[in-house]
């Protein structure tokens, strides 16, 4: 997919995704085939390129984004906090989680509607809370006084009043890193997922897994 | 353009691709007319992407709801410009699945091909519920055999009540279960008495004979003989790896577009035309069908074809639609609808879900479980006997379709971890992450709905219209106990199977089926709307298909059907499909439609 646009242009984001649908219905090649077979026809097939009929091979975005320079990079320190490299696999990071966000909550759809404002008024609320605590920015903080932080937020059930909807945030903001993470080939070496790859055969489990749940 | 065509076929999918298939190998010039757009699986499918390849990590969204890189093209529940509503009083909202694109839902399908059975062709005989169809299993037995053959469909043959054996040979060697599979079908065998035996998907496990089954299949046709080895040359075994729902670029599974639509184009007798929205039926003054009126999609103007005979072929409600807008003096009421049948006794699947999570799968030792796509195992249903003695308050069956396993991650594989692990972040995260994959697993139930007089579509009276300017559908919807009690079994039976396993219910586990029965639609298993029947009163077409009144127009599609059995209705399709085809075939060599 091509690289994430960077920085909002203010366009409405509803009006413009309506705008590439039209530009790209209208660029539609008729298709009229027949016998004895579409190759020899030499017609123009394939995808509309309309957001119901995209092209899958080569995607793209096809919405702004939305989040500031400085709110990606903090986004990037927070996303290493939650899901930090290790001997296994890359901290998020390293896989774009930050990119992913920013493309999520940029998104025009129901699913991830009010995002932008809650991950943006969280990020606010680090480092307001960066400064009240610590007098620093979140990102220069020590390992110790950012996690100090995060265990206050980490657990939506448990957070206190006061830091409820700091907690929600965070929630929202781990579930999105680990959206980002567990589906690039990084994140499922990581789980132990091995398929994706053409067999020969189609073997049955191995002997050690049956063992492992009581099944001979 | 001249019109030298036979008949046309409007639609591509299950049934139009087969009906286009099976005519054009006999000689037939037929005209195909799909509203959505063309479509190549060789070269449009994405095979390996991950899901990070895609926007939003692959998620469904309403412009593709199946997620990213599900096959659909232009489709769903909703499609762009073409609306249509349910009536206040129904009591869900009806979901009205389509796929504009040639060779319509069988490009992302489950793949799932389970054979009705006898009791599921005479099931008013049987419960005194619903309607008889007017033929018997006997009748269609060999043309599942041969639709098995054809499309390739592994299986195995178990001897179960109402659950049907395929002829020796026919089915592919199905492949061996997961590990996942294996510990349901202990529990479910052991200690539940539900039998869990080999899935039967339309996916070849193997490359097909085409020696034998093109001389099998069509004896003394040199034609059919010729495109159809070609055809299965071309095609591919699994490799045991990628999502059957994006469709498959090898052909290893069955799609319209790569398996019947490519030999019938082969022949010279098919011709294509795609973006062409059909309107309605024409007729002549004798009441005889004489072609179509469709609008071109690109240019917006309406254009009319014509032909000796006309297939519905649609999809069940825009095929009653179709009839429903074909008005004219002699159908004041749309064509063949003298019965006043068009549109009535839709059905859909019932369906409902629990899910939850199996301790005992953590720390696995890793290997591949990707496996066909889809389910290896599956649990047919069981209870035929306790419903003869009056036992169950519900009188359908239903069959178990499960998932789980160490598949491909998806963006919504680790998203409730956080909560389910107390919070967890940080190394800990990982490591949570680790022990909970591949440990969750998620039961289906597909049963059988009884055709009734509250579900049905009509042409919207508000006078609504489509972008096209064709009048919209108004749906009409009503669960009988015998839906609401069955959704209720389920639920029970899926959390005794779950806890069964050693695992923990993460869903909630209703006794009240109503308010755990998925929407009318969104199994997208509808039919009915042109059904079958012998008396012209009480039905649309004869078992051939053939509109009662108007003996030139023919409803090969699931609108045709008399009953929904539990049984995935897109083989059945194809195998009636194939059986009207032949019949056609037969009376055109007769002399008849000229």
């Amino acid at each position: 997919m091509s690289g994430p646009q960077k920085k909002p242009t203010g366009a409405p984001r509803l009006a413009r995704r309506r705008v590439l649908q039209l530009i790209a219905a209208a660029a539609t090649a008729p298709v009229f085939w027949s016998a004895p077979g579409i190759a020899t026809m030499g017609i123009k097939r394939g995808p509309a390129g309309t957001a119901t009929d995209p092209d899958l091979i080569n995607p793209n975005i096809p919405w702004e984004l939305q989040l500031t320079d400085a709110e990606r990079l903090l986004l990037e320190v927070l996303c290493d906090i939650i899901i930090p490299a290790d001997e296994k696999s890359p901290a998020a990071s390293a896989i774009g989680a930050h990119d992913f966000i920013d493309e999520w909550v940029s998104a025009p759809y129901d699913t991830m509607a009010g995002d932008l404002d809650r991950i943006r008024n969280g990020l606010a609320w680090l480092e307001a809370e960066s400064a009240r605590r610590f007098d620093g920015e979140f990102a220069q903080l020590e390992p110790a006084q950012q996690t100090a932080i995060c265990d206050d937020i980490c657990h939506p059930p448990a957070a206190k009043p006061e830091h409820a909807e700091a907690a929600w945030f965070f929630d929202r903001v781990r579930m999105l890193t680990a959206m980002a993470f567990y589906t690039t080939r990084e994140g499922m070496n990581d789980v132990g997922y091995v398929g994706n790859v053409p067999l020969d055969r189609w073997n049955p489990p191995p002997a050690a897994a049956l063992k492992h749940v009581g099944l001979k | 353009m001249k019109d030298d065509y036979d008949v046309i076929v409007v639609g591509s999918g299950a049934a139009g691709g087969m009906t286009a298939f099976i005519l054009a190998v006999h000689g037939v010039k037929v005209l195909m007319l799909e509203a959505g757009r063309d479509y190549d699986p060789v070269t449009e499918t994405p095979m390996f992407q991950l899901p990070s390849d895609a926007p939003l990590r692959g998620i469904s969204t309403p412009d593709k709801p199946f997620g990213f890189f599900d096959a659909t093209v232009d489709g769903g529940w909703t499609v762009p410009g073409e609306p249509y509503t349910t009536s206040d009083d129904a009591d869900d909202e009806f979901m009205w699945w389509r796929a504009r694109m040639l060779g319509g839902r069988t490009n992302h399908w489950g793949r799932i091909s389970l054979r009705m059975g006898p009791y599921d062709y005479k099931p008013y005989s049987r419960d005194g519920l619903g309607f008889d169809w007017p033929m018997t299993y006997e009748d269609m037995a060999p043309w599942y055999d041969k639709t098995e053959a054809l499309i390739g469909v592994f299986g195995s043959n178990d001897g179960l009540e109402n659950t049907p054996n395929s002829s020796p040979g026919v089915l592919q060697p199905p492949p061996a279960p997961r590990v996942h599979e294996l510990m349901a079908q202990k529990v479910c065998q052991d200690e539940l008495n539900i039998p869990t035996i080999a899935s039967h998907l339309a996916i070849l496990t193997e490359k097909q004979d085409y020696e034998k089954w093109p001389k099998e299949l069509f004896p003394g046709n040199p034609l059919a003989q010729k495109v159809l080895r070609q055809s299965m040359m071309e095609r591919a075994a699994c490799f045991w790896a990628t999502p059957c729902g994006r469709g498959c670029s090898i052909k290893a599974n069955f799609q319209s577009t790569t398996v019947l639509l490519p030999p019938a184009l082969a022949t010279g007798n098919l011709t294509i035309r795609t973006d062409a929205m059909v309107r309605e039926v024409t007729t002549d003054a004798t009441g005889k069908a004489t072609g179509v009126h469709y609008i071109d999609k690109r240019t917006r103007k309406d254009e009319h074809v014509s032909a000796k005979l006309v297939v519905l072929a649609a999809s069940a409600c825009e095929t009653a639609r179709i009839m429903l807008n074909s008005k004219s003096t002699l159908f004041p009421e749309g064509i063949g609808n003298g019965s006043g049948k068009v549109g009535k006794y839709l059905m859909d699947t019932v369906g409902t879900w629990v899910s939850g999570r199996i301790p005992a799968l953590e720390n696995m030792p890793p290997h591949n479980q990707d496996g066909a796509s889809g389910m290896h195992l599956y649990m047919p249903w069981w209870g035929y006997q306790q419903q003869e003695k009056g036992q169950l308050d519900f009188a359908r069956g239903y069959h178990i379709e499960f998932g789980g396993g160490r598949g491909m991650p998806s963006a919504w594989t680790f998203a409730g971890l956080g909560g389910q692990s107390g919070g967890a972040y940080g190394q800990r995260f990982k490591e949570e992450a680790r022990r909970h994959y591949g440990t969750g697993i998620g039961f289906g139930g597909r049963g059988e709905m009884i055709p009734n007089e509250d579900c049905y579509c009509e042409i919207d009276p508000s006078g609504a219209v489509d972008e096209y300017g064709i009048p919209t559908l108004k749906f009409h919807w009503k669960w009988s106990e015998h839906e609401t009690n069955q959704c209720r079994h389920m639920q029970h039976t899926f959390r005794d199977i779950i806890e069964g396993m050693g695992g923990e219910v993460h869903t909630e586990i209703h006794d009240d089926g109503a308010k755990a029965i998925a929407k009318p639609g969104e199994i997208i298993h509808e039919v009915g709307g042109a059904i079958m029947g012998d008396n012209p009163d009480r039905s649309v077409v004869n078992q051939y298909c053939q509109s009662h009144e108007v003996p030139n127009l023919f409803v090969t599609d699931g609108a045709c059907f008399v009953s929904n059995a539990d049984k995935n209705p897109t083989l059945s399709i194809m195998a009636i499909a194939w059986r009207a085809s032949d019949y056609i075939v037969e009376q055109m060599n007769q002399g008849a439609f000229t």
